[in-house]
């Protein structure tokens, strides 16, 4: 039941003459891990600023969520569209690295919390934030504070923070930037783990790993969709393929 | 008709005034991004040097002649001083900067305190700046027409040492692209502090002119600095046009208020119009839109 | 010391040592004459306890506490002085400095501040308002950083020059002389030591807020929306809202604080809230260990302490030491005296916060 959760129409984000993102469509569907890959500079994190409410676009993105219905999501501001359960992390893992993970999760999942709820003492951990700290592997790091993680972690607790605010759209931004071997393999299958009930959309570089885990693809070059399918789909395009000549040779120095 | 022309003038005069002292600003602010509190004392450093100037050479015209140049001199070395030994290593902590430079103000303060005592000063104005000019019915003073001329010189000599010389050339680059500017071989360290330089000097002269409409104090330059920092705030950083346009247009909401109510009032004035303007426009007048987190 | 407050016995321990402190040791060992400078640096205090709040634990560098401050200290004063020309000639009055400056007729805003309880609930109300509306307009367009820290600064500049203007709040020279405080003779030395307690008391109430603030869930929020806005807006929290709510305290701090500083000191003039007694507000703030619970306090206290003994014998001296202190503890010891200890023990906390550029 591969129902779609979010619908781009016709996006086009506008820097003083500029078109960074141009008349793109792009559907995201739950159970998917969805890639968008395309060369520096093709408009993929302009296009998740313009999703998530930061930059100002022409077009129309709604949010489908199973008994609400469709909302539009143009013009809504950044914290009421992350309300709608669109969740997004950004390219340099951005945590509260003052406060410890245990911290972190706890106020990502506090978003509808009543501010008598805030003013008064933390008891106990929520049930949803110890689940999530066992699931992205950081239990026996609840205390540590978020700023003294290796670099991996603080991706994972980024990711922990949309599942435990209960995001069911999440938007990642080069998620294994940085990582290790080990790392990227575990982060793949928690991408796909949490897709199960999700709609993922993941930005990234590395053709290795999308090969490894994309359900589908969306290529961008210079602000449009050159091509959309499965990897295979995408990858025999001959297009994608004359943007990508040499593509080889740049993912592998993206890994070493 | 001629309340208007007058009404015009003042503002023109009040934003030349606050454009000359929020010049330097634009380009420490606007183009660094730092926050140096001690500017206003740099602008008094050259209120002090027209003084001793004037002291020593005695004729007002000849002195003046000599401290324009001699004010961007002394303003723009203290700039360097103070680029050298501190900003320099708070580059990023540009509120920290803030706090730190308002430090260096104080000492700066009571150093023109201990030098030159507390009581306000006067420089005399050279013969040829003295009384007014009939324009369009409004007797206009000459020295207020000097300050805007010298304004017009001042932005026109900015906007062209940025446009059309290596040296401009590379300060744009540091403000567009510190890493990138790096890269291309650019010491982003050498154009910090030639921009701290130009941008301190220009506090300087700015002190020099202002000793033609007002009389020397310690305090002279924090009086100017508030207004000063308003006027990059609502011009947009990064931009000198920016800069140019809310000195007139604040100069203009001054002017307007202080004909309708008074000064005090009009200062009041001028702070709800640029809240309620940046409920408009956050970040000011005319802005470089580039892609950015927040 | 924040480690010690962390539990709760530590906590009831601190706040009866400081309680102990405050109402049995000083005025036993102090002479009234410098308990009146200790309840008046307490005030200095109360203001400091907000700046923690709002700079240390919020990021908002805000250089416009002498508003807050002088919205109370003026409110109060108006009361006073409405309270004492009734005294002499009757409700509703003239005020003697408006004789003086030859106003006969009782401005009409000046009438409420006859009623004690208008002007009390004024001195709460009003500035925290006040700064719950500016909060709001310029948090919510995301003006921060430099952009606010200069803004906050206008606003002192601005107030100072509004109030010089006036001449039925005394215009340059305020309002001074007050007799009586509630009903209270304050040359009483009694009444001045029931001042000091009163001065006392608010500073460890403020102290006590601004603790569950820090403990609570919204004070890891502040402290989230410090070191990465954007992270929390994207959460799915309006931002704004938890600055503003942080500034609000702050500015209910400062305006309490100023009430309670008119009887106690018995003058209020824009001098003592414009721009650069604002800022100065801060110097205590920064030396003590701004993200701290006690580094403000102990900051302020220590801060106004060393002015008021220093700067008759050396007025230049002091003014250098200001601006030396300013330069040497922000840019070498931005965590303050505080984070000494965390220095020595070398444990790796990062009190600064990490400010995003304007």
């Amino acid at each position: 039941m591969n129902t779609i959760a979010l619908t781009c129409t016709d996006i086009t984000v506008d820097f003083d003459g500029f078109k960074a993102v141009n008349g793109v469509d792009l559907e995201l569907a739950r159970g998917e891990v969805h890639f968008l890959i395309g060369p520096n500079g093709a408009g993929k994190t302009t296009l998740v600023d313009a999703i998530t409410g930061l930059t100002p676009y022409t077009g129309s993105v709604t949010k489908d969520t199973p008994g609400t219905g469709a909302v539009e999501l143009r013009g809504k501001k950044v914290h009421h569209i992350a309300r709608t359960g669109i969740g997004r992390t950004f390219q340099t893992a951005t945590v509260f690295d003052n406060l410890t993970v245990a911290q972190n999760l706890d106020i990502a999942a506090g978003a509808h919390r009543t501010p008598w709820t805030l003013l008064r003492r933390r008891r106990h951990l929520p049930e949803t934030v110890t689940a999530t700290m066992d699931r992205i592997g950081l239990t026996g790091h609840a205390d540590t504070p978020a700023g003294i993680l290796a670099h991996g972690q603080k991706q994972w607790l980024e990711i922990g923070m949309l599942l435990v605010g209960d995001a069911d759209v999440l938007l990642l931004d080069e998620p294994i930037a940085g990582m290790g071997h080990d790392e990227r393999e575990t982060t793949g299958r928690l991408l796909h783990d949490i897709a199960a009930d999700r709609a993922v959309a993941v930005v990234e570089h590395d053709m290795d790993f999308m090969r490894a885990f994309a359900s589908r693809v969306t290529v961008l070059h210079a602000g449009a969709v050159l091509a959309t399918g499965s990897v295979d789909d995408v990858s025999t395009d001959p297009r994608v393929q004359a943007v990508y000549l040499g593509t080889k040779e740049t993912a592998d120095a993206h890994t070493a | 008709m001629d309340l208007l022309v007058g009404q015009l003038f003042t503002g023109l005069s009040t934003g030349s005034i606050l454009l000359l002292a929020a010049l330097g600003l634009s380009l420490t602010f606007g183009q660094m991004g730092v926050i140096n509190m001690a500017h206003g004392e740099f602008i008094m450093a050259g209120c002090y040097t027209a003084y001793v100037v004037q002291q020593i050479a005695g004729d007002a015209g000849v002195s003046l002649l000599i401290a324009l140049p001699l004010g961007f001199a002394v303003g723009g070395a203290m700039g360097l001083v103070l680029e050298a030994l501190l900003i320099r290593h708070l580059y990023h902590r540009p509120l920290d900067t803030l706090l730190v430079t308002f430090g260096v103000g104080l000492i700066l303060q009571q150093v023109a305190r201990d030098v030159f005592g507390a009581p306000a000063v006067n420089v005399s104005v050279p013969p040829a700046l003295r009384g007014g000019v009939d324009l369009l019915g409004v007797t206009v003073p000459k020295t207020r027409l000097f300050i805007m001329g010298l304004a017009i010189v001042a932005v026109t000599a900015v906007a062209l040492v940025l446009r059309f010389t290596p040296a401009g050339r590379r300060i744009r680059a540091v403000v567009g692209n510190r890493d990138l500017a790096e890269t291309a071989g650019i010491s982003s360290r050498a154009v910090d502090a030639g921009t701290f330089f130009i941008g301190s000097g220009l506090a300087g002269v700015a002190g020099v002119a202002l000793t033609l409409i007002g009389s020397t104090s310690p305090t002279t330059g924090q009086s100017y600095l508030v207004d000063a920092f308003l006027v990059v705030v609502a011009g947009g950083l990064g931009r000198i046009k920016g800069a140019v346009v809310a000195a007139v247009a604040l100069g203009a909401t001054q002017a307007v208020f202080e004909t309708y109510s008074t000064a005090s009032l009009a200062k009041v004035g001028v702070f709800i119009v640029i809240v309620v303007f940046l409920q408009l426009r956050p970040q000011g007048l005319f802005t470089l839109r580039t892609r950015s987190l927040a | 010391m924040n480690r010690f407050f962390a539990s709760r016995p530590g906590t009831w321990a601190g706040f009866a040592a400081a309680a102990a402190v405050l109402f049995g040791l000083a005025p036993l060992v102090l002479s009234g004459f410098r308990l009146g400078l200790l309840a008046q640096f307490l005030c200095y205090a109360i203001v400091a306890v907000g700046i923690g709040l709002a700079w240390g634990r919020g990021g908002m560098l805000t250089l416009g506490q002498g508003v807050f401050f002088g919205m109370g200290a003026y409110l109060m004063a108006m009361h006073l002085k409405m309270a004492d020309a009734a005294f002499r000639n009757g409700p509703g009055a003239v005020p003697d400095f408006m004789e003086l400056a030859g106003i006969r007729e009782l401005p009409a805003y000046w009438a409420p501040f006859a009623s004690p309880v208008f002007t009390i609930a004024a001195i709460l109300l009003l500035p925290t308002g006040f700064a719950v509306l500016l909060g709001l307009a310029v948090f919510k367009r995301r003006v921060k950083g430099a952009y606010f820290a200069i803004l906050s600064q206008a606003l002192a500049g601005a107030f100072a020059i509004l109030l010089i203007g006036q001449q039925s709040l005394g215009g340059f020279n305020g309002l001074s002389r007050f007799r009586y405080f509630f009903g209270y003779n304050l040359d009483d030395p009694v009444n001045q030591q029931m001042l000091y307690y009163i001065a006392a008391g608010v500073l460890l109430a403020a102290v006590a807020i601004a603790l569950q603030l820090r403990r609570s869930r919204y004070g890891e929020l502040l402290l989230a929306v410090r070191d990465a806005e954007a992270r929390v807006r994207f959460l799915g929290y309006d931002a704004a809202n938890i600055k503003t709510v942080a500034y609000a305290t702050a500015a209910l701090f400062a305006s309490v604080a100023g009430a309670v500083f008119v009887p106690i000191v018995g003058i209020i003039s824009p001098a003592s809230i414009g721009i650069v007694p604002s800022i100065m507000f801060l110097l205590g703030v920064a030396i003590g260990g701004r993200a701290t619970l006690l580094g403000p306090v102990l900051g302020a206290l220590a801060v106004y302490w060393a002015q008021t003994t220093l700067s008759e014998q050396f007025p230049s001296g002091w003014v250098y030491a200001q601006g030396l202190l300013f330069v040497l503890v922000i840019a070498l010891l931005p965590g303050g005296i505080a984070s000494i200890t965390a220095l020595a023990k070398r444990i790796p906390t990062k009190r600064a916060p990490a400010e995003a550029a304007a």
